[in-house]
């Protein structure tokens, strides 16, 4: 015999929800995506409010990987927390390792020598490249273009080949120290990387050739997900999703770090705010990251890869075997860690997904009293619910892999 | 407008409200007065082109007279600039008035602060947890919350009902209690054996 049973959601979003939809009286349907779902890219899950197929309503729910970044930083020296930043944006950990290392030297008010410069910038970009080849072959992928993200993997596994040479690692990297990199770029880097940047294009014009034409993926993304100018400002969006809304602002250009003010590259900004012009916007960012890192290869100086400051910086590991001076810098700087001075500094960088920022309040000594990650994953994927409404359930695949968020870097 | 000068406008308009401004590194920041906060953030997006809010967060000053405080870093597209306010929030009486009203960003930053450090947002839609799930007990970024962890009772699922365990690490050189020792004497090698580090965070 058939039996009822009055199920208690325990879920508070969901409840929230089924008050709302009492009041209502209508025939809405809540369903959940996530937070395993393929196009969630990570455990995101989303609430979503359906009338039929089309979207009312959509509540991101986020913190499935939350680790307590911040808490760990203010309990490790500002060196140990270098690993914890890779596995922020596992997608661009250079960029994270770069972005941290800026901050830490904004406290200590050190600059680092040139070629360190030339250096970190050639991780960011390529570290930019990456990220847009998962970002854009993942969009294909939840749309159905399965072809784009198996050529664009290719290229990144070229990346990580590059990943490998320069510091060891393919995927947590940990490559910069406070004040300069873990080790200089080896010889055979900026050939293997030039063999790489004359490869890149042709595949980029294969992956142009095969989406921005296509009747499909043109039907899936024009005018989907439309993010106005103001609403983005509103929210907070950086990044490409900002400039795909219109918006010129990329810190590279508004507030120039590690020498960015040096090279020659363009800003792509959209025109209409969609997801189309959210994926225009990471084509183009890949052409203009290339242009950059020939641009870098060519000017790399040489000399001083870690900034001359004992009492900061790492000393080189052959002088720590031999010297009496490097051994006590060395044993100062790992068990105590630098001494920061006392101060409150933010400094941001423009990473693959947006404004990357680390808010650090230090009370003076080798642990930060708090530190902030503004991550702009965290930020962007507020703007869902303003995106997706009145939008039928599959586009919601297309705006989430528009927006290119990554979970790691969210829930910190 | 340089932040200098929108200080120089706050200082005049709202007299008495404004401390003294802080430099440091090139970057401004004026505490403020938590009663006026969303008066003089209105002021700032119409009158002097903050329009973005970059970041919220909020510190515990464990130990400190007034234990919170909550900082917002504004940034102006139009200027280039930040400027950065901060208010502080007595423990005995842990409400802000929340700042979604000016900005939409301000809902999850402001989640987020209630979820880690327990300020509450006199005025915000939708004050739920949002990185913990819904009925965790604790405020996790406290000073006064361990790094290893509380246990808690997870909530039930479909699935099974679980309790979350505190991370076995007692004794271990990240593991502290807020405010009680230096990174130095956390140092492994301070201490000889795991269990005299034990009875050292023991008799702490």
């Amino acid at each position: 015999m058939a039996t009822t049973q009055n199920i208690e959601l325990i879920d508070s979003a969901a409840r929230a929800q089924r008050t709302f939809e009492d009041k209502l009286g209508g025939e809405k349907m809540i369903l959940n995506m996530g937070p395993s779902h393929p196009s969630t890219h990570g455990v995101l899950r989303v609430v979503l409010e359906l009338d039929g197929e089309e979207i009312i309503n959509a509540w991101p729910d986020i913190g499935y990987l939350h680790r307590g970044d911040e808490k760990i930083a203010e309990n490790m020296t500002y060196t140990q927390f270098i690993p914890y930043t890779d596995r922020l944006d596992y997608l661009a950990p250079l960029a994270n390792n770069v972005a941290y290392a800026y901050a830490v030297e904004k406290l200590c008010g050190i600059d680092v020598p040139p070629r360190c410069k030339s250096i970190r910038v050639i991780c960011a970009e390529l570290a930019r490249i990456s990220s847009h080849l998962l970002g854009i072959g993942a969009m294909a992928m939840d749309i159905g273009a399965m072809t784009v993200f198996l050529w664009l993997f290719r290229e990144r596994e070229k990346i990580y080949d590059l990943c490998e040479l320069i510091c060891g690692a393919r995927f947590t990297t940990s490559y910069t120290r406070i004040g300069g990199l873990a080790n200089d770029m080896p010889d055979d880097f900026l050939p293997m990387m030039r063999k790489f940047l004359k490869d890149l294009p042709a595949t980029i014009d294969e992956v142009d050739k095969l989406l921005t034409r296509n009747k499909i993926f043109i039907e899936r993304n024009r005018e989907i997900g439309v993010l106005s100018p103001a609403d983005a400002i509103d929210l907070g969006v950086t990044g490409p999703n900002l400039r795909g809304s219109g918006v010129e602002w990329d810190i590279r250009k508004a507030h120039p770090y590690g020498g960015y003010e040096n090279y020659q590259f363009d800003v792509p900004v959209g025109t209409m705010g969609d997801c189309f012009d959210r994926y225009l916007c990471r084509m183009e960012e890949m052409r203009q990251s290339v242009r950059i890192l020939h641009q870098a290869a060519d000017t790399m100086p040489d000399g001083l890869w870690n900034a001359p400051e004992a009492k900061i910086v790492l000393p080189e590991k052959k002088a720590v075997l031999t010297k009496m001076e490097e051994l006590i810098h060395h044993f100062i700087n790992v068990t105590e860690g630098i001494n920061a001075p006392a101060g409150e500094v933010y400094f941001s960088a423009e990473n693959p997904k947006g404004e990357l920022g680390f808010y650090i309040i230090s009370k003076g000594g080798g642990t930060p009293h708090r530190l902030k990650i503004r991550a702009p994953s965290f930020v962007n994927l507020q703007a869902v619910p303003v995106m997706a409404k009145g939008h039928m359930i599959g586009d919601m695949v297309a705006i989430l892999g528009s927006l290119d968020f990554v979970m790691g870097e969210c829930d910190r | 407008m340089t932040p200098q000068e929108a200080i120089k406008q706050l200082e005049t308009r709202f007299a008495g409200a404004t401390g003294v401004p802080v430099e440091f590194r090139g970057e401004f920041t004026v505490t403020v007065a938590r009663e006026k906060l969303v008066e003089i953030c209105r002021f700032l997006k119409t009158e002097c082109g903050f329009d973005m809010l970059t970041d919220l967060s909020g510190v515990d000053n464990f130990g400190d007279d007034s234990r919170y405080e909550v900082d917002y870093l504004l940034y102006s597209l139009k200027h280039r600039c930040h400027l950065r306010l901060k208010i502080v929030v007595p423990e005995d009486n842990l409400v802000v008035d929340s700042v979604t009203g000016v900005w939409r960003t301000a809902d999850w930053h402001e989640r987020e602060a209630f979820d880690m450090f327990g300020i509450r947002f006199h005025g915000h839609p939708n004050l739920r947890r949002i990185l913990m799930w819904d009925g965790y007990p604790y405020h996790p970024m406290r000073k006064d919350f361990p790094l290893a962890g509380l246990p808690a009772d997870l909530p039930e699922t479909a699935v099974d009902a679980g309790r979350a365990e505190a991370a076995p690490m007692i004794g271990g050189p990240f593991v502290t209690t807020s405010g009680a020792r230096t990174a130095a004497d956390r140092e492994p090698r301070q201490t000889d054996t795991a269990s005299e580090r034990f009875e050292k965070k023991e008799t702490s």
